[in-house]
């Protein structure tokens, strides 16, 4: 048995097995990306131009500015990084450390006041009112 | 040195990429080296979170020196870099695509394409920040100065890795080590860089344009 | 992809077949045996007796800073050292014991157990491993090198800023252990990544992740929390070291920055940090103590969900290091009620020993005793941890003795008697030698007596209000009964440490060649002590929990067990023919990577063309790394040598790992950050690339 024919009777007897790893289900064709590539730029636009809408938008402006941004990043993360096609494990993975940042952080910046109304706690305060 | 490429098809179809012959066995049938990359990219969650964190808190204390980072802003030179940033994820995923179709000709285009945009990407940043610097907000001049270039360097420098890996993928190609079978690793490169992407959509939207 | 030359083919005079041969420069090592093979090794086995041999040198060092300090505190206002040693002696004593003794020895554990518990044959990317170890010990020594540089970090463990800013500091002590410190994260960060995968990818066919042994999981939660951690501190380190080098002004008050960004930063990372510390520890004694009172681990379940439990909560609770320092009364009462509450998983743990116990026939074993001691003096510890939850009282406790007395009873009572009880349990498996029981007992006996009277007494200090972090105390404080204590127990505990470094010299005498000496539950044991090379033979398929308990003993129908006489070794005398295996060969290039890092950290101090230097050998490391040879044709793949048969290229059922590239992966160049140079190619044909490689 040459070793060609090894391999190949190897690579056979693999792709016959349960949990042979690989990419072997469907995903988007190149026409699909080109199409979630032009929402997302939409989107940008959508986000560029509320930045210069700032007054009409009043107290939407920051939470639609979130938005667009959360739809942005999960649209890479689910199609160009293949997150909803692929296994959970990978999802899971990921959202973890996501969650775990957003937790972590905001609470931190909840303990400097940060979402308070004027957002600046006691020390910068001081530093405030002695440089007026 | 290749081992056996996958058979080749047309570039129109929407095809099953071959799975990597003689793929090992592995207890979640997920590849280690893919699962190490998700893996990875976890934990970079924590790190960027940190530097985001950081900026935010400085960005509302009193500016003792020097402007503050929101007067210096070129929302439409930074809103193009971000698009360039962006459309780059649509040629990796495309260069994804070419090399399991086996169309190594059409995979190294778009991997440098890729490449090419993540360098305008960083070209503008660096032209950014000599604008910057040169209008009084250089890396010591005050808080946000501090922690807004060390929120952005660390990106970049993660943009510049990316396509450090990107021209490697490249001479790999040329070399004949990247057929069909071998298109994880280019699907592996793929999700650092989109990771990438991604952190800049964040960095975007809560350092540019809130305010 | 390897790099071979085509060279002619000569007729050779003896009719021999030429062999094709790889680039001289480019060469895979293959040797196993002589000291350059530890430089090179990637085997898991190695790696992990290279980190608990490192780790047990740096406990001495950590220990005789220890000493330094109780001789100091030994009287009041001491002479021994001046403040300003004090300073970089406690600092160092404290650095040295979390970042260079516990987590290495128990990276050391995980490194040389997991594979073989899982029936694996070695980690997901054995020369990223090898990495690991070797960034730690370039880590450690480079932290060590400031002694020898102008003095050593002088801000305490934690290292709080503006406190460790050039303006207060008189060294460069500081950027040694922010540096330092960047390195060994390095090495955690992706030897966590490695074991992950391995840990979810490579276990045995029927494995589940229930049927996994108490240690895998107790270790691979504290990976996770590695994996979230660590980028945490690396963050708070560069701050640290961009304000200190570069004039930046994160910690920079006179700018307005706040230092309490600093202590947010470092806690985020130093709560899961303990964990870390621990977790493992709690997963050793959870496998010694179902051994010894021959009986499975009371509630197996629970102890997993609690580990896990304790995973996820010790994510909230990080400020309750921070109670008096300024953050509020509702950031305080929210971290005081998180912190009480995490303490119910691990009272869970505590049951579950006390119930694995219970009705046991306990054999009191050098190990089992450390177990059990573990479970009383963590118990102690715990205590006097919920006693600080409740932030009223910690106000007066913080910053004193008391909490001095917590940490060590968590630490010294919990992770290191239960990294003793591992290392007596294990070291037979390891090395084929018996650790003497007698002396392990006195071992013990002096360990446990002079740990109780050095920190006992710190709880009365504390709450006397003698406060930590300082290198003198007066007269007439009523301290000095205790100090002197505490002291004389310092050096009875330094006594015990060096009867067990004879233990450990004198077992060279005591050698056996039993696999499981023990009669123990999980599946290292199942295979030779030491294990061979690539570990089982024949990989195992497991169908329970306690996969090898199983497999020695069936129960009758009364509920009696009785021993199976068809059991076989899984490797080793009686066990069956190593099958062709097929194993990834040494490599130097891990340690090549790892040096650049150091190199890199010096010239952030001393010159940036150091910095060129370092960058220049770790892209060039990283490259030589993906472009090596799988396997030098004609090597010794990695076997014990044994002049078998050429391997086949075949694909066995065996989890061959995957870490050799004869194709070069995509490789992330280390920026000064997370490196993870992905040593692996993707699946394919390590075996058959190789083969078409290396056959005449």
């Amino acid at each position: 048995m040459s070793l060609q024919e090894a391999a190949a009777a190897g690579a056979a007897a693999h792709a016959h097995e349960e949990t042979v790893t690989g990419t072997g289900h469907a995903h988007p064709s190149d026409r699909s990306y080109v199409g979630i590539a032009l929402i997302l730029a939409v989107i940008t636009a959508a986000e560029v131009a509320s930045f210069y809408l700032e007054d009409e938008l009043g107290s939407i402006l920051i939470p639609a500015l979130i938005v667009m941004m959360i739809v942005k990043f999960a649209t890479v993360a689910g199609w160009f990084m293949h997150l909803r096609f692929d296994s959970n494990i990978f999802t899971r993975l990921f959202v973890s450390g996501i969650v775990l940042a957003a937790g972590v952080y905001l609470a931190t910046l909840a303990s400097f006041e940060f979402f308070s109304k004027d957002g600046v706690p006691g020390p910068a305060r001081a530093v405030e009112e002695q440089s007026e | 040195m290749s081992t056996t490429a996958a058979p080749h098809v047309g570039h129109d179809e929407v095809v099953e990429p071959a799975p990597p012959h003689a793929a090992h066995h592995t207890s979640t049938g997920l590849s280690n080296e893919k699962l190490a990359m998700w893996v990875f990219l976890g934990s970079e969650c924590l790190l960027f979170g940190a530097l985001i964190s950081t900026f935010l808190l400085y960005r509302n204390r009193p500016v003792l020196n020097g402007p503050s980072v929101a007067e210096l802003y070129d929302i439409p030179f930074t809103s193009v870099s971000s698009f360039v940033l962006l459309m780059s994820s649509l040629t990796m995923v495309l260069a994804l695509s070419a090399t399991q179709r086996g169309d190594a000709t059409r995979s190294r285009i778009w991997l440098l394409t890729t490449a090419l945009l993540g360098s305008s990407f960083v070209a503008g940043q660096v032209y950014e920040f000599t604008t910057f610097v040169r209008e009084g907000f250089g890396f010591t001049t005050n808080l946000q100065s501090s922690s807004f270039y060390v929120l952005t360097g660390f990106h970049g420098a993660h943009v510049t890795i990316g396509i450090l890996i990107l021209l490697s993928l490249v001479v790999m190609s040329v070399r004949g080590a990247l057929p069909a079978a071998r298109a994880e690793t280019v699907e592996i490169a793929g999700l650092y860089w989109h990771f990438v992407d991604v952190v800049w959509i964040v960095i975007f939207t809560v350092v540019y344009l809130i305010r | 992809m390897a790099i071979t030359e085509e060279r002619p083919v000569l007729e050779l005079t003896t009719g021999a077949e030429p062999e094709p041969e790889p680039l001289g420069v480019f060469a895979r090592p293959v040797s196993t045996k002589g000291w350059r093979s530890w430089l090179t090794t990637i085997d898991h086995k190695r790696i992990g007796i290279m980190y608990g041999v490192s780790a047990m040198a740096f406990f001495a060092i950590g220990g005789l800073e220890a000493l330094i300090i109780r001789a100091q505190l030994a009287q009041p206002n001491g002479q021994v050292v001046d403040e300003q040693t004090y300073n970089e002696i406690f600092t160092m004593h404290g650095t040295t014991m979390v970042f260079l003794v516990i987590m290495p020895m128990l990276a050391a554990f995980a490194n040389y157990l997991i594979p073989l518990q899982i029936g694996a044959r070695d980690v997901a990317f054995p020369r990223l491993n090898a990495f690991s170890f070797w960034c730690f010990i370039l880590g450690g020594l480079f932290l060590y090198s400031s002694f020898l540089l102008g003095g050593a970090p002088d801000g305490g463990w934690f290292a709080y800023a503006p406190n460790t800013l050039t303006e207060f500091t008189s060294s460069h002590g500081m950027d040694f252990w922010a540096i330092g410190l960047q390195i060994t994260g390095i090495a955690s960060l992706v030897g966590a990544i490695n074991l992950i995968v391995t840990a979810l990818n490579m276990r045995a066919p029927g494995m589940t992740l229930l049927r996994m042994p108490i240690f895998t999981w107790m270790a691979l939660v504290a990976q996770f929390l590695l994996l979230f951690a660590i980028p945490v501190i690396t963050v708070a380190l560069f701050l640290l070291t961009f304000d200190r080098r570069f004039d930046a002004n994160f910690f920079n008050v006179d700018a307005g920055a706040d230092p309490l960004l600093w202590q947010h930063l470092f806690w985020i990372f130093g709560h899961p940090e303990v964990y870390i510390l621990v977790l493992p520890a709690f997963g050793i004694v959870s496998e010694v103590i179902p051994v010894f009172a021959r009986k499975p681990l009371f509630g197996y379940p629970f102890m997993v969900f609690s580990g896990v439990a304790i995973g996820f909560m010790g994510w909230g609770v990080w400020a309750h290091h921070m109670f008096a320092s300024g953050i509020g009364p509702v950031s305080v009462a929210a971290f005081s009620l998180s912190t009480m509450f995490i303490a119910v998983p691990t009272g869970v743990k505590i049951f579950n020993w006390i119930g694995t116990l219970w009705g046991g026939r306990l054999r009191f074993t050098t190990a089992m005793c450390f177990a059990v001691a573990l479970v009383s003096q963590f118990t102690i510890g715990g205590l006097s941890g919920v006693t600080h939850a409740v932030s009223p009282a910690d106000t007066q406790q913080t910053d004193t003795y008391y909490i001095v007395a917590h940490f060590h009873y968590v630490l010294f009572g919990g992770s290191m008697f239960g990294i003793f009880a591992g290392l007596y349990y294990w070291f037979p498996k390891a090395f084929g030698r018996l650790l003497d029981e007698r002396i392990g007992k006195i071992h013990f006996a002096l360990m446990l007596i002079g740990f109780n009277l050095a920190f006992f007494p710190m709880h009365v200090l504390g709450l006397q209000g003698m406060p930590r972090r300082q290198a003198t105390y007066a007269e007439g404080m009523g301290w000095d009964l205790n100090n002197l204590l505490a002291s004389i127990g310092a050096f009875v505990i330094a006594l015990s440490f060096l009867v067990f470094v004879y233990n450990v010299v004198r077992s060279r005498n005591n050698v056996t060649a039993d696999p499981d000496p023990w009669d123990a539950r999980t599946l290292e044991w199942a295979t030779s002590s030491p294990p061979p090379v690539h570990n089982f033979d024949v990989e195992p398929t497991v169908t329970h929990l306690d996969e090898w308990w199983h497999r020695k003993y069936a129960e009758d129908e009364e509920g009696r067990l009785h021993r199976r006489t068809d059991v076989q070794l899984l490797a080793g005398e009686g066990a069956g023919e190593a099958g062709d295996i097929h194993l990834p060969s040494p490599s130097y290039w891990p340690l090549v990577v790892a040096v650049a890092l150091p190199t890199i950290g010096y010239g952030v101090v001393y010159s940036y063309w150091l910095c060129g230097v370092g960058a220049f050998i770790l892209l060039g490391g990283i490259y030589g790394w993906s472009l090596e040879p799988s396997v030098d044709p004609g090597g010794a793949h990695g076997h014990e040598l044994e002049p078998g048969p050429e391997p086949e290229p075949t694909d066995e059922l065996a989890t061959a790992p995957e870490a050799s590239a004869d194709e070069p992966a995509e490789s992330e160049a280390a920026a000064e950050a997370e490196a993870v140079p992905a040593g692996a190619g993707s699946g394919p044909s390590a075996s058959a690339a190789s083969g078409e490689e290396g056959q005449a």
